[in-house]
């Protein structure tokens, strides 16, 4: 799947986006959130605080506990400031 | 008669009055039209801003905002809405973003203008940087913004 970050998520790992490949027990949006964080030093400093990290599948905006399985896309990103 | 929505994301600057004229042109039912605009603040806190750099999810940010419409025109007797949302780097004193309600009534486009701005800043994924003499930094989302959406869904 296609793992997307924005804004300072994006700049604390140093990209905008790329492919992985979780293995099965990596279900929620949560459980990948943890294991992103331990693919290196950038991934544990964006991912330090993972309640405050908002989450999309598919561009629709999800909770934490939402299942991964069958998604295209899924996004990370801090809290939106628009407007 | 709803006209289609114009929802925009674009770096260029808006001119309010030929949107206004756009969503407005050969139409004789609309009797109000309500405009926000939102502008790039010199000072925060005291601080002075050199500038904003604003980003976004392409994509998810059009589908965001046009679902916020949808449950506009779901919610008030709307004639017409446009959205405009610049992104990249903004000085003080520019445009940011434009909200644009018709209605046969002012009410109507009053409270879905404020409903639309609220749904924005707290939903679309919008993301503002902030230039300052201290340097770069990531503007933090306020609470308060998430209070303004919840009064829409009480009741």
């Amino acid at each position: 799947m296609k793992v997307k970050y924005f804004a300072w998520v994006r700049e604390r790992i140093g990209k905008s986006e790329e492919t992985v490949e979780p293995p099965a027990n990596v279900r929620t949006v949560g459980d990948l959130m943890t294991w992103l964080a331990r693919r290196g030093e950038t991934y544990a400093h964006a991912f330090e605080k993972p309640r405050i990290i908002r989450a999309a599948i598919d561009q629709a905006h999800v909770k934490q506990d939402a299942v991964i399985a069958g998604a295209r896309e899924i996004a990370f990103f801090p809290p939106m400031t628009g407007g | 008669m709803t006209a289609k929505p114009t929802i925009r994301i674009q770096q260029a600057d808006f001119d309010i009055a030929r949107e206004i004229a756009a969503l407005t042109n050969g139409r004789t039912d609309i009797g109000a039209v309500v405009s926000f605009s939102g502008i790039c603040r010199g000072n925060e806190n005291g601080e002075d801003i050199a500038a904003l750099t604003l980003e976004h999810y392409p994509g998810m940010a059009e589908a965001e905002i046009a679902r916020h419409v949808e449950s506009a025109m779901s919610r008030w007797p709307l004639s017409g809405v446009s959205i405009i949302h610049r992104v990249g780097r903004l000085n003080p004193g520019e445009n940011i973003v434009l909200v644009l309600t018709a209605s046969q009534h002012r009410q109507a486009a009053f409270a879905a203008a404020e409903f639309l701005m609220d749904y924005l800043k707290a939903n679309a994924p919008f993301w503002k940087r902030e230039e300052s003499a201290a340097g770069t930094a990531w503007v933090d989302a306020r609470t308060h913004d998430d209070a303004a959406v919840a009064r829409w869904t009480k009741s």
